[in-house]
């Protein structure tokens, strides 16, 4: 539990454009992931076991899938008569100019006045492009003992090309200070990349946003911290141990096979830290006769009668009997039919792939097949 | 105001679940992997279009009580209605246990009576199956009887198992026989009753005046109705049905979930069976294991070999281990090289490393002293101990130890 009041703010489609295929029907936040979760469960989840209850979405286009996924909060504990879950479509009214926003800093001055009307003295912002059993409670606590201004929760990830079309790199000192920060550009061997995730006190936040909209700013490590980078005292959190960052199909791929392994599975699914997510109330998986299922991981619901390898596949998919399934990650009501044939392969909800089709990517570029799609 | 209140009779102790039902009450014993009974009737209900439902427990009703909650997980946390769990409780005159299925629901007259229903519903919670109870209320409804019994056929030659329904060819019932010895007829009463309520109201408030009663549906109230001329309705049901109030019966029923040859499907989106959720991740099966014919639930971990058996949720079977024929409940975990053959291991039992559990009916020397082994919630067999196919394991079993 944090020790002083906080509440979280989540933006659920700043990185859509790293992922446009997946997210042309839905938001980064909404982005199934892991056989049965979208990316915000992760948030959520770790914001309530963290004893945050006061959490607002801000949501910004497509997402419907979203508010499908979200409901009242229930499934989260969050549908609650004090605080709880809120969110936050686009805001216009005339004299405001807020309308779509642009950029993160207007993004948070359409919202000022949920701001303005919290009584919790910090403030958690995260956006939904990591995976990870996040420790919340920690972060919120080491901004606190600090005494720093803005916390930023920050990680080592390995370097690829696409990452650095969309990061921050942090560098700092042994203090965890932050001494620079670098946008779109690869970290050299101090340094680490931010998570998008921040802490700071409520009371500041307000001001920077005032300040922020007086001048147009709209990207905040650009235009707030880059700018202010020696009046402000910036701290770095890292997060150790498990995390991974989409931020291309190639990384949401990697990131999704990495489930096969146990210590990600321990990390990311401990005892007692439980991933929250929407229920669906399928029935348990039916392996047939002829099922051949190795290295796999299988949400409920799914009718297994063919030959699964090194795949994830998330609730209610079928595969038929004949039907071969390897390095591939099927989502929601997938059905793969007789005698097809599927490798390296990301099928979107309700994918239908017709008897005997064969469809190969390979595991340095897995091709995607879009919703409602029938090959 | 509400048409149709149903009433789950859910507080039998299940004794002839033996371990199983050490700590809980019958309907919360787990089925199918995720499911417990009581989610059978519960989600035939909303399924049904019935949203008042109070369920009776009594004997060891705190997981039951844990497990039904709010009544979210069926869709039964309504503003008016809803699933109310009914114990018994201190009146002015005095308090009782529930003495009888009669009994416990006149206790309850002034829950049923709060709704105003025209019908009431009784049900079990001992049965696995999935039913439309609208068809049966607008069949009682259209024939305008007192009470309606959904029947169905059993094969003659068990027919004497059964409470047995003598029927005219229009349905209409003539007479009731417990456990016959020459059966009439082969319709097998269900254990469900749709009543007119006032008509109810006025035989419940007769037989708890009644001293001789044994305060029991089938026993008393229902004859009771018959021999005072009530018109009364059988209701044909031909889908699949399971009484699970024994051993052998519950490992049955779950088998049949992985029978292609039994109609019974829960994957069926259009009736789904709901129930309350653990928030595990999904199912890993890893290389080197194997799995067939079986069913397996979310938070498992599979590195052995399990052929034709349930999977609860959050369950390990380990490097090695083998599992045959057999159900594994919520949580328990099935350590290297063990073997686990038509058996019934509870919630969170752990199966050390090399032990043996249960044994194939062609393996058995003894083919009379066979059945299905059980290994009760929450112990421990130890490192290549035995427990011999039959054995009821209701504590720890030492390293090496045979239990028969």
């Amino acid at each position: 539990m944090v020790s002083r009041k906080t509440m979280a703010l989540v933006f659920a489609n700043m990185h859509d454009r790293s992922v446009p295929e997946l997210t042309e029907i839905r938001s980064m936040a909404s982005l199934p992931f892991g056989g049965r979760y979208r990316l915000i469960d992760f948030l959520l989840s770790s914001f309530v076991h963290a004893g945050i209850t006061d959490v607002g979405v801000i949501v910004k286009s497509n997402y419907h899938s979203l508010m499908d996924h979200l409901g009242t909060g229930r499934e989260w504990d969050l549908a609650r008569k004090i605080e709880g879950l809120s969110t936050f479509p686009p805001f216009s009214s005339e004299d405001s100019n807020a309308g779509v926003y642009h950029g993160r800093m207007g993004a948070l001055f359409g919202i000022i006045n949920h701001i303005r009307g919290s009584n919790a003295k910090y403030v958690i912002m995260a956006d939904c492009d990591h995976v990870a059993n996040f420790d919340t409670e920690r972060y919120v606590e080491e901004h606190i003992k600090s005494g720093a201004d803005i916390s930023m929760v920050c990680c080592k990830l390995p370097w690829a090309e696409d990452l650095g079309r969309n990061c921050v790199c942090v560098s700092s000192d042994e203090t965890g200070r932050v001494t620079d920060l670098f946008i779109n550009s690869r970290c050299d061997e101090g340094g680490a990349y931010s998570m998008n995730i921040f802490v700071l006190e409520r009371s500041l936040l307000e001001s920077i946003i005032e300040n922020a909209h007086s001048h147009m700013y709209s990207n905040f490590e650009r235009d707030v911290l880059l700018r202010n980078i020696s009046r402000l005292n910036l701290h770095c959190i890292m997060h150790d141990g498990y995390v991974r960052r989409i931020y291309n199909n190639k990384s949401y791929f990697d990131a999704s096979m990495s489930l096969l392994e146990p210590e990600a599975r321990a990390a990311l699914f401990p005892k007692g830290k439980a991933i929250y997510t929407k229920v669906r109330d399928n029935a348990p998986v039916k392996y047939g006769l002829n099922a051949e299922v190795t290295n796999s991981l299988l949400a409920d619901g799914c009718i297994i009668d063919g030959k699964v390898e090194n795949s994830v596949l998330f609730r209610g998919v079928t595969v038929e009997k004949g039907a071969v399934v390897k390095n591939c990650i099927l989502m929601q009501d997938t059905h793969i039919s007789s005698g097809a044939f599927c490798d390296c392969v990301i099928t979107d909800k309700q994918v239908v792939v017709g008897e005997n089709r064969e469809l190969s990517g390979h595991i340095s570029y897995p091709i995607y097949i879009k919703k409602f799609s029938k090959v | 105001m509400k048409d149709t209140v149903a009433m789950l009779l859910a507080g039998g102790q299940g004794s002839r679940l033996y371990a199983l039902t050490q700590n809980i009450a019958k309907p919360a014993v787990p089925y199918g992997g995720k499911y417990r009974i009581i989610d059978f009737p519960l989600s035939n209900c909303i399924n049904s279009g019935i949203d008042t439902v109070g369920v009776l427990t009594q004997y060891q009703p705190l997981e039951l009580n844990e497990y039904i909650g709010d009544g979210r997980p069926w869709d039964l946390d309504r503003l008016s209605g809803g699933v109310h769990i009914l114990s018994p409780y201190q009146k002015q005159s005095g308090s009782d246990w529930y003495l009888g299925t009669a009994n416990a629901i006149f206790q309850n007259i002034s829950f049923i009576e709060r709704y105003s229903p025209k019908n009431v519903l009784i049900l079990s919670g001992d049965h696995i199956y999935k039913m439309d109870y609208s068809e049966m209320i607008a069949a009682h409804n259209k024939a305008g009887t007192a009470c309606t019994i959904a029947v169905l056929e059993v094969p003659k030659e068990e027919a004497s198992r059964f409470g047995i329904m003598n029927t005219y060819p229009d349905g209409t019932i003539y007479e009731f026989e417990e456990k016959p010895k020459e059966p009439k007829s082969n319709l097998a009463s269900m254990g469900i009753y749709v009543f007119d309520w006032e008509k109810l109201r006025r035989y419940l408030t007769e037989d708890n005046a009644n001293p001789a009663s044994s305060k029991d549906f089938g026993h008393d109230v229902i004859p009771a109705m018959l021999a005072n001329g009530e018109k009364m309705l059988s209701f044909r049901f031909d889908g699949y049905w399971k009484d699970v109030g024994t051993i052998d019966s519950l490992w049955e029923a779950n088998m049949d979930m992985i029978d292609p040859n039994v109609p019974f499907d829960l994957w069926d989106l259009d009736w789904k069976i709901y129930s309350r959720n653990s928030a595990l991740p999904p199912h890993y099966i890893s290389a080197g294991a194997t799995v067939q014919n079986s069913i397996i639930c979310e938070g498992s971990e599979v590195y052995g070999n399990v052929d034709f058996s349930i999977i609860s949720p959050g369950v390990t079977v380990s490097d090695r281990a083998d599992v045959r024929d057999s159900i594994l409940m919520p949580g328990c975990v099935i350590e290297a090289g063990a073997s686990v053959q038509y058996s019934i291991i509870a919630e969170k039992a752990v199966i050390k490393a090399g032990a043996k559990v249960g044994e194939r009916p062609e393996n058995c020397e003894n083919k009379g002293s066979w059945g299905v082994a059980v290994v009760a919630g929450g112990t421990v067999v130890g490192k290549g101990a035995e427990v011999k196919p039959k054995a009821m394991v209701y504590s720890d079993v030492k390293d090496g130890e045979v239990v028969w």
